[in-house]
């Protein structure tokens, strides 16, 4: 099956399609009329500003944690780490793991304080004891520079998908498709709200781990059953095709302090992610807020063990060579292997489930985003918190539609980046930014406002300086397959930070200047420190579910 | 922002909650299992991030068939944190959850 693709590399030309356009389309255009149907339902009591930041706190625990799980199962972790599986084997599979022992901090330390302490956004938590205005603008910056890098890994995303489906090599084609997503996501997120955007969320969920695990059984079967059969095999095609060993680590990560970094990014961002906190102030209670961390992580769990499985089987059924001469890149060993599995029909299925979930991503972050501008920077800064419900929600509406637009144009911009790595970047600037604020905000008496400035800024500047000069941006060795750099610029050179990831330095960097700068200011609110204390923990005070 | 007179600070209710001795009984007992059990998940993680990157041969090392050591290891970090998971949610739902609860009915009733 893949000496068929790998010697016959015309079978995957680069501007023909895979599949039959048709098929994919009709299956994305059925999903996207079922998803908008729920969303104009969901959209009729949308009026308060609890109704369309947090879908009224209504969800349930289990909802929400499928939810989650549908936010959190991005185009990257369902095509980037399938296809850094596919040709990097272990290494590829050491990402997954990153991303789901992330979720016992979120389990432990945050949800269900964050849960009860906040109202909205991430900043309710960070600027509760704090100084409003400058705690809030800080972590509305932090909030939109990760929500921006995760929205270009899933725009980059789509647009590599789209490539390798319509066979849309030429730019307009691929640019038009981009279009077409971002407008679709606006619509969702203006019209749904929260609660829109959360059912589109769970639907794709249970559409997409239903698709995953039929192709890891499908996979499985090939090779009798046997995950051992299956390693073998794609070791051993990996090996002909003058490939290394697919079992041992390193093959993509040479430099043993970058995968350290990038471990520490993984592990420590995930609780840091704006559009995932805002996804705790959907259900009525903290325990609910707990049960959707259960679920999201059983759910999250088991889906990157799938993902090993059509990592792997990718590698052996498809094969390494044709997965990077593909219009998508590594990001299309999924479809392929879908393509290889079941012919057109389940590319189709898998296709539309992979643009479902780029939409469903994409709305779940630009309602964080468009309700951090409108929550923490309009209501508290410009208008000093006089707004009314009503016009927070209508500015949050317009913010929406401008990030909508600018995450389009971003997305044509980020065409053929790794998705994976660039969610590793929005995962580095997390928890460089956010997570050392939330922590001491949440644990530490002493903290307050020049603390919480020092490191949201320290960190969030600090990883984006170390990212611009590192090799991700410019100057990495020309690849002999693709004959392009897999730096972001071509052709220029001027890193001089060793690492890919920024986090070993970034990380350390937010939590030491979050202490330096508390000691260093005797600013300190008894009465707000007891207040958020007793209520994070007893949930006494908390915001209720709004009932209608 | 200002400091709050110190008579003020007395009168709160939640002042009053947070240096009773139920509250820090509360805080402590959380803080006591949930601390330690990120200590032990960091540890591991970590743990295994430092042997895949610096016992390459170790974790590639087949053992069973063609799984590794580093494979095997890897999927052990997914039963841990499914344990971890279902150790903690058991435990604050039927630990931490009444004595929490208790309380914020206490502050309820204050006010």
């Amino acid at each position: 099956m893949s000496a068929l693709l790998t010697s016959a590399p015309s079978l995957v030309p680069a501007a023909t399609t895979v599949g039959n356009p048709a098929i994919n389309i009709g299956i994305f255009a059925l999903f996207v009329v079922v998803t908008l149907a729920i969303v104009i339902r969901a959209s009729r009591n949308n009026r308060s500003a609890a109704e369309y930041y947090a879908g009224g706190r209504a969800f349930t625990g289990r909802q929400n944690g499928i939810a989650i799980a549908g936010d959190y199962l991005s185009a990257a972790s369902f095509l980037g780490i399938a296809g850094a599986i596919a040709i990097n084997g272990y290494d590829g599979f050491l990402y997954s793991i990153g991303f789901l022992v992330a979720w016992l901090v979120a389990l432990l330390l945050v949800a269900e304080l964050l849960r009860n302490v906040g109202k909205y956004t991430m900043a309710d938590v960070l600027s509760f004891r704090l100084r409003q205005r400058p705690v809030r603008i800080a972590a509305a910056i932090s909030t939109l520079v990760v929500s921006f890098f995760y929205l270009l890994a899933q725009m980059a995303g789509a647009g590599g998908l789209v490539a390798l489906l319509l066979g849309i090599e030429g730019a307009v084609g691929q640019r038009l498709v981009i279009v077409v997503v971002g407008i679709l996501m606006i619509f969702y997120v203006i019209f749904g709200g929260m609660k829109g955007t959360t059912w589109v969320q769970i639907i794709k969920a249970v559409l997409l781990i239903i698709g995953a695990a039929i192709m890891t059984f499908w996979v499985l079967a090939k090779f009798g059953l046997s995950l051992s059969n299956l390693l073998g095999e794609a070791t051993a095609t990996s090996q002909e095709a003058g490939g290394k060993d697919l079992l041992q680590p390193g093959l993509q990560y040479k430099n043993p302090v970058d995968f350290i970094s990038l471990s520490m990014a993984l592990v420590l961002g995930t609780a840091g992610l704006p559009h995932v906190l805002m996804r705790f102030y959907t259900v009525p209670t903290s325990r609910e807020a707990r049960r959707s961390v259960v679920w999201a992580i059983w759910l999250i769990g088991i889906f990157y063990i799938f993902t090993l499985i059509l990592g792997f089987g990718a590698a052996d059924l498809v094969g390494a060579a044709a997965i990077k001469a593909a219009p998508g890149g590594v990001n299309s060993a999924a479809p392929l292997l879908a393509f290889e599995l079941g012919g057109e029909i389940l590319l189709g299925i898998i296709s539309a489930v992979a643009f479902a979930t780029i939409l469903a991503v994409v709305a779940g972050l630009t309602i964080t985003a468009s309700a951090s501008l409108s929550h923490d920077i309009y209501n508290t800064v410009v208008k000093k918190g006089t707004a009314t419900p009503e016009e927070e929600v209508k500015v949050a509406r317009i913010a929406a539609l401008v990030l909508g637009a600018i995450a389009i144009i971003g997305g044509i911009f980020a065409l053929g980046q790794n998705i994976a790595f660039l969610v590793a970047l929005a995962f580095a600037i997390a928890a460089s930014a956010n997570l050392p604020t939330i922590l001491y905000s949440l644990f530490w008496k002493r903290f307050n406002t020049r603390g919480a400035l020092w490191s949201i800024y320290g960190g969030l500047i600090s990883a984006i300086t170390l990212i611009i000069f590192s090799p991700v941006v410019s100057g990495k060795p020309i690849d002999p397959l693709t004959k392009k750099s897999p730096s972001m610029l071509q052709g220029v050179d001027f890193h001089w930070f060793p690492l890919d990831n920024p986090g070993i330095i970034s990380i350390p960097l937010g939590f030491v200047l979050g202490y330096i700068g508390t000691v260093t200011s005797r600013e300190y609110n008894a009465a707000k420190y007891a207040e958020m204390e007793v209520r994070s923990l007893t949930g006494h005070g908390a915001e209720t579910a709004t009932h209608h | 922002m200002s400091k709050e007179a110190p008579e003020r600070v007395v009168d709160d209710p939640n002042v009053a909650m947070q240096n009773s001795p139920e509250f820090d009984q509360l805080r402590s007992k959380f803080r006591r299992f949930v601390f330690p059990l990120t200590a032990l998940f960091l540890a591991w993680y970590f743990l295994y991030v430092l042997l895949s990157v610096f016992a390459k041969d170790f974790m590639g090392t087949r053992v069973l068939g063609n799984i590794t050591w580093g494979l095997i290891l890897g999927l052990l970090q997914f039963v841990s944190t499914f344990t971890i998971t279902m150790v903690y949610a058991r435990w604050a739902d039927r630990v931490f959850d009444p004595e929490a609860e208790a309380l914020a009915q206490k502050m309820g009733v204050q006010q």
